[in-house]
């Protein structure tokens, strides 16, 4: 087995059974057609994705910062994905353990949150992720991203505004896959590059802006970002327990900065 | 402290909104369950994801969740039961649906499976009731 059990668990639990095991009988393929997928278990944070980056060596983090975007959009769709890329650069910025960063994350994650009209318990999340930017409570910061990502998006449930959930977690797919990318091209080994198969999750977020209602998937912005996912999806099914080539990992970053550029230009978006 | 209570805020929060329907007591009792046993990862530097999945689950039954799981990363997933459960179970299994060997937990009506996956991309985690009534459960995981 490739890692220890967690020494707190075998100290607090240390009566029950604890062992290895392995259930013999295979899933057959209807069970896994038929198996539940939620956005908020079957699609991972930005804060997954770093983690497992992390691993062989810390990254550049600082280095894949981006300029700030813009605070004015008007379309909701817009909004949406660029929430989620918010959140994920948020999660670079915890991962760099830049305070500062943090809290101007933090601040424009509310002023976007803010735009979609979402209720006072994610506005209050603000306050939580400065406090714990200036204790450097960076276990804590990747915990409350989540949860204010979560947040906004049972606001928007409750404010039938549910189709643009999986945009916010789109669009932190798409940054994180972005950044993940552009570090893997600076220093490429093909274990590293290993992190960039995700090709379910892909299908997942796909099949989920397909269920969307015509009008919103039909808005030029999500239209274009669907269509590319076909490719996408293509571009990070590589073979199991294979890294891609850098070239392979050149053009998934190509595809998916292109995307990211559309998501944040301040233009016509309906 | 105020951590726990900020997540289990963020938790009960999202589920209010973002199942479509209101979580059981049932559910709420295995959720509570569920974070008790995340305690000890948590305090062996795994993060616990600020999602959660309930449901209900009969005898000999198997729920399945699909997951993404990433090479590098280490992995926990927890569930929980109420006490009509006796004993549950989670596995884990890849993409092709063949079994995984994980590290495993097992206390009655809250069980966990450890597992370091090699390579990235889709699992499945299956949650089920070895013995036992018909029961609530919660199921939740950390990384690290």
């Amino acid at each position: 087995m490739s890692f220890r059990i967690c020494t707190g668990l075998v100290l607090c639990l240390s009566s029950a059974s604890l062992a290895f095991a392995a259930d013999p009988a295979p899933l057959a393929a209807d069970q896994m057609a038929n198996a539940i997928k939620t956005d908020s278990l079957t699609i991972p944070t930005p804060g997954e994705l770093f983690a497992a980056l992390e691993k062989p060596g810390k990254p550049d983090w600082a280095g894949q910062y981006r300029t700030p975007i813009p605070m004015t959009y008007r379309n909701r769709a817009q909004i949406a994905l660029n929430l989620g890329g918010l959140i994920a650069d948020g999660f670079i910025a915890v991962e760099a353990q830049d305070s500062q960063q943090v809290k101007n994350i933090g601040t424009d994650i509310i002023k976007l949150a803010k735009a979609l009209g979402v209720s006072e318990n994610v506005l209050s999340r603000g306050n939580s992720i400065n406090e714990f930017a200036e204790n450097s409570e960076w276990d804590a910061l990747q915990e409350e991203l989540e949860a204010t990502q979560n947040e906004v998006k049972a606001s928007m449930q409750s404010h039938r505004d549910q189709d643009l959930v999986i945009l916010v977690s789109l669009g932190g797919w798409i940054r994180g896959t972005q950044v993940v990318s552009a570090s893997v091209i600076k220093n490429y080994d093909e274990k590293s590059a290993r992190v960039l198969r995700q090709p379910a999750v892909v299908n997942f977020l796909h099949s989920k802006v397909n269920d969307i209602s015509a009008d919103l998937r039909n808005e030029p912005l999500v239209k274009s970002v669907n269509d590319q996912l076909t490719d996408i999806e293509k571009l990070v099914a590589f073979q199991s327990g294979k890294g891609p080539s850098l070239d392979e990992v050149r053009k998934l970053n190509q595809a998916v900065t292109k995307l990211m550029e559309e998501i944040q230009v301040k233009g016509d978006a309906k | 402290m105020r951590r726990s209570i900020a997540i289990l805020c963020g938790l009960m929060i999202f589920a209010a909104g973002a199942s479509l329907r209101a979580e059981t007591d049932d559910e709420v009792e295995a959720h509570k369950l569920v974070l008790d046993l995340t305690g000890a990862f948590s305090n062996d530097g795994f993060k616990l994801r600020d999602g959660h999945w309930v449901g209900t689950i009969k005898p000999a039954e198997r729920a399945l969740i699909a997951v993404n799981l990433y090479a590098g990363n280490q992995y926990w997933f927890a569930a929980a039961a109420n006490t009509k459960a006796k004993k549950i179970s989670v596995d884990l299994y890849d993409e092709n649906g063949k079994p995984l060997v994980t590290e495993v937990y097992n206390q009655g009506e809250r069980a966990a499976a450890g597992f370091s996956p090699t390579a990235s991309g889709q699992y499945f985690v299956a949650l089920s009731l070895l013995e036992g009534e018909p029961t609530a459960f919660c199921l939740v995981y950390s990384y690290k």
